[in-house]
């Protein structure tokens, strides 16, 4: 089984990219791709933007070193290439809080220790205006800021695994005999 | 037990659930698994260090795609790859399925093509199977009554190491297209009105069944057309219900059973479509009637147009997607509140694992047939696969394109994603048979307008965005 940090509670400022709809071609264009190894997409991260884009948001001072990334509904929306989480894992993101992300990256992000975190609408209104540090605790499942607490799901086989420190291809080689017995009832 | 009816979903899905993780996903079986070069060297890297073999190489099928030239080979002999990064991806797929014992469709071989091409020529995918491939347009192969979406990298290793995945089941939600598409609207034109109408992330969390008549008139190339696209409304997987038209196209294929095997498996197969009473979580209905040829004026595949509608502006956004379609607008440089119809054009890709197929081919042909490319516009047709690119030439098709000025390529994803060097230039707008428009997808700083392969034809002989219906009169 392989072991990772495990993930207990992040605190950090936010660094804000409030846009909706950030899709993974976005987080890391498709021309970073060719790499074998999970390394070094962290220095590709939003590439296109940040070269055309002046005073790109995380290029301010304030989002320098943050842990946490504020964006806007739906982020990650696109394709399934997981070095979009390796990208933002990489740039030394922990958690995103967004209003909603794309599934595949959802759970890609799950299986990279990148915890994503949706919040409701006044949640996300509050933590746009909030230029404090914001804690996410995914042991008591809650996210604590200047504003308040509010808490969090996400589901308890993906906490668990997040809180361990370890992957999920544990939990499924432990189950190979199932899955033996299965191939046999369908033989 | 569950008292309704079951959807075509619930009955793949529940054959294949091996068990259940207390408090949980759901441990979910994998009938085939399609590899290519971009989403699994880590994935192998990972099987090696723990020490583990494919557990079912007979259920997995490499070929590559993304990386690979589309070009001709050099006086030479060798492949005119984009850059060692992406000869070195190619090679390393090529290292993996020799030690791992995969299949593998490599370049130059009869076989080779873009891997959701690939699947269904192969009669690989089947009917009430599960699919997976470490890529989003994995959803394809849904077009034959197939459970297929898209996963990542650390799943992939998932699967080769337990032909499993750790699934929560999705919801469902059915999608009825009813009565007829009209002369000169698509497949593509139909799924592109059905993202606008769902929004880019409007189907997350669900598994598409599209159903009603205009759907069981599409040929097994436009179903694969429309299951592709599911993931641009966020859908993982969309589905349709096999019937004879799926049996025919599969009938005599490499991989599809023979004889009694055949005759059982069809038998099996016709029990697949949903039931009457079964239950969706949402459905969505529209009038195939009312879809006109369809054009994207944003940079996201929910923000498009009736080819002869008219570019929005911002203040027609709903609520709270203002800034969102004033980016997009910005982006695009279109002008707003002006026909799309009539905007210039420098590129035209025909191609991609939505739009590469001989059906898609032959309508870009039937547009190009006597016309020339204009002046200025680049057009690139890429097929989908070897055996497309050979029937193709055998048809005449490839002759057309050439005839017509367009540039007739080697199979691969080509400038839909644009790794391998085919990509279009900052600032220029390609009219595109793809499935993604969002920016710098073609290149950094391309603009990408989707459309059918009938509307870039259309588009690639006037210079400018035009309506294929006026062409085809």
């Amino acid at each position: 089984m392989t072991e990772r940090t495990a993930f207990t509670a992040v605190t950090s400022r936010l660094a804000k990219l409030v846009r909706d709809d950030i899709d993974t071609d976005q987080i890391i264009p498709a021309r970073y791709l060719k790499a074998t190894s999970r390394a070094g997409f962290g220095a590709n991260l939003f590439a296109d933007w940040r070269e055309s884009e002046a005073d790109f948001p995380l290029d301010r001072a304030d989002a320098r070193g943050a842990a946490l990334l504020l964006a806007g509904r739906n982020f990650g929306c696109g394709s399934s290439r997981e070095h979009a989480p390796w990208a933002l894992l990489g740039a030394g993101f922990r958690a995103i809080v967004a209003r909603s992300f794309g599934d595949i990256f959802r759970q890609n992000s799950l299986k990279n220790g990148l915890l994503p975190v949706a919040v409701d609408e006044a949640t996300h209104a509050a933590l746009v205006a909030c230029a404090d540090e914001v804690t996410i605790d995914l042991d008591a499942r809650e996210l604590r800021f200047a504003g308040g607490r509010v808490g969090f799901e996400v589901d308890a086989f993906s906490r668990d695994c997040l809180l361990r420190g370890v992957d999920e291809l544990g939990a499924l080689l432990a189950r190979l005999p199932e899955i033996e017995a299965f191939e046999r009832r369908h033989a | 037990m569950r008292v309704t009816g079951r959807s075509l979903f619930d009955k793949v899905w529940d054959a294949h659930v091996v068990s259940d993780v207390p408090g949980g996903p759901s441990i979910l079986y994998v009938d085939l698994h399609l590899i290519h070069e971009v989403t699994s060297p880590q994935a192998f890297d990972g099987l090696r260090a723990r020490g583990l073999r494919v557990r079912r190489a007979d259920r997995t099928l490499a070929t590559m795609d993304h990386s690979t030239p589309t070009a001709p080979r050099r006086a030479d002999g060798s492949l005119p790859f984009v850059d060692d990064a992406a000869r070195s991806q190619v090679a390393t797929l090529e290292r993996n399925c020799a030690e791992f014992g995969v299949t593998l469709h490599a370049l130059g071989s009869e076989g080779q093509g873009i891997v959701h091409v690939i699947g269904p020529e192969h009669g690989a995918t089947q009917p009430g199977a599960t699919i997976v491939c470490g890529d989003s347009h994995t959803s394809t192969h849904g077009a034959f009554g197939a459970l297929a979406f898209g996963i990542g990298t650390s799943e992939v290793e998932h699967v080769l190491a337990t032909q499993c995945l750790l699934q929560r089941r999705p919801r469902t939600m059915r999608v009825t297209a009813r009565g007829a598409l009209a002369a000169g609207v698509t497949a593509k034109d139909l799924v592109l009105a059905i993202i606008s109408r769902l929004g880019v992330g409007g189907a997350t969390g669900h598994v598409l069944e599209y159903a009603g008549a205009a759907v069981r008139g599409l040929s097994m190339d436009g179903r694969m057309t429309v299951c592709n696209m599911s993931i641009e409304a966020g859908a993982r997987a969309g589905m349709i219900a096999p019937d004879e038209v799926t049996f025919t196209y599969l009938e005599g294929r490499p991989m599809a059973p023979r004889g009694d095997a055949w005759a059982r498996a069809v038998e099996r197969w016709r029990r697949l479509a949903s039931d009457d009473d079964a239950r969706f979580d949402r459905e969505l209905s529209l009038d195939a009637a009312d879809v006109a040829p369809r054009v994207t004026w944003g940079t996201n595949p929910g923000l498009g147009v009736a080819v002869d509608g008219v570019v929005p502006t911002a203040d027609e956004a709903p609520s709270g997607e203002r800034a969102a379609w004033q980016k997009a607008l910005d982006y695009m440089r279109l002008e707003p509140g002006r026909p799309i119809a009539g905007a210039p054009v420098d590129v035209v890709f025909v191609g991609s694992c939505t739009n590469s197929r001989l059906d898609d081919l032959r309508d870009a042909a039937r547009v190009l047939r006597g016309r020339k490319v204009a002046d200025g516009v680049r057009m690139l047709v890429v097929p989908g696969s070897q055996a497309i690119k050979r029937d193709a030439e055998a048809e005449g098709l490839a002759e057309v394109f050439r005839a017509a000025g367009a540039e007739w390529r080697e199979p691969g994803c080509s400038m839909c994603i644009a790794m391998n060097g085919d990509e279009v230039a900052p600032g220029k707008l390609a009219v595109s048979t793809s499935n993604r428009n969002f920016e710098g997808r073609q290149g950094r700083g391309a603009r990408t307008v989707l459309a059918s392969p009938l509307t870039a034809a259309a588009s690639a002989v006037s210079g400018r965005i035009r309506d294929p219906r006026e062409l085809l009169r």
